[in-house]
């Protein structure tokens, strides 16, 4: 009895091990992560990219629903090919980013959950915090594990998790330069994010 | 009446000048830019993402500069002719 009990114990130890969630670093020292925005007004399409990406999420491949975390832009690293747009876009009548210095997506849930080998998609609900003001939105999400694929990258064991995700916010909603007319810069902006996360473990 | 023609060929020399190096450059209807982003693919992940590169594409606000000056020395060559004929 007590060596089926000592059986199951190890059993439910070991099984936790294996489900357990893997906590990934997107900090990427590669510059590889980045965010492109777009904005399509009648009189000027303008688009940028912002590459300061941090953050942390935990993710079970056993379990990819249960996945959670928060992504960190900072909002300095916002560009746009032209300097003196570059520097509007940073003032506060826009992004404010000596004020407000990050925009983040804290992820609180994943609905419609659907894996097929290492991809996971799923519709994220979460909080997307942009000039100091948080709103729950509802994105898809692609979630792709590439286990073991770390050392390729940085001679370290791990594993990598990339996520991508398109989704249009209004800028009216953070009060981005609300009083702006939309002739020269839409309501909607278009925003993709391609990031990838690395969980390096001891070999 | 020398100095007339020669803020005209200016002028005109500045419109070509211009229009020329907008079309060379790539003729960006935009606003210049100082920066381009080349589009490269991470092999491991597959993520796009861009690497900027410093680099110079004038736009239509360079040529709207050049022909408002353009424009400025046409007019001030009729001032020109007007003193050398009185």
């Amino acid at each position: 009895m007590k060596a089926t009990i000592a059986i199951l114990g190890l059993a439910l130890i070991a099984g936790g091990a294996i489900s357990a969630p893997i906590t990934f670093d997107f900090k990427d020292p590669k510059g590889v992560n980045n965010i492109v925005f777009k904005t399509d007004a009648p009189l000027e399409s303008i688009n940028g990219t912002g590459n300061g990406i941090s953050g942390t999420v935990a993710f079970d491949p056993q379990n990819p629903a249960a996945t959670a975390g928060k992504i960190v832009l900072q909002t300095s690293s916002l560009h746009v090919g032209n300097p003196m747009m570059k520097e509007h876009l940073h003032g506060g009548m826009w992004m404010d980013v000596k004020k407000y210095p990050e925009i983040s997506f804290e992820l609180g849930s994943l609905k419609n959950v659907k894996t097929a080998g290492d991809v996971t998609t799923a519709d994220a609900l979460g909080k997307l915090t942009m000039k100091g003001v948080t709103r729950e939105i509802t994105t898809p999400v692609k979630i792709t594990f590439l286990k073991d694929k770390l050392k390729a990258r940085s001679m370290k064991a791990g594993d990598l998790l990339v996520l991508r995700s398109s989704f249009t916010v209004k800028r009216s909603d953070y009060g981005i330069n609300a009083s702006q007319g939309e002739d020269k810069v839409s309501n909607d902006i278009e925003i993709s994010l391609s990031v990838a996360g690395s969980a390096p473990r001891d070999s | 009446m020398r100095l007339r023609q020669g803020l005209r060929w200016l002028a005109l020399a500045i419109v070509l000048c211009a229009a020329g190096y907008w079309l060379a450059a790539g003729a960006n209807r935009g606003w210049t830019k100082t920066t381009r982003d080349r589009i490269e693919k991470d092999p491991i992940t597959e993520i796009t993402f861009p690497v900027r590169e410093n680099h110079f594409s004038p736009g239509i606000d360079v040529v709207a500069g050049a022909f408002f000056v353009a424009g400025v020395l046409a007019i001030s060559s009729l001032f020109a002719s007007r003193k050398n004929n009185t």
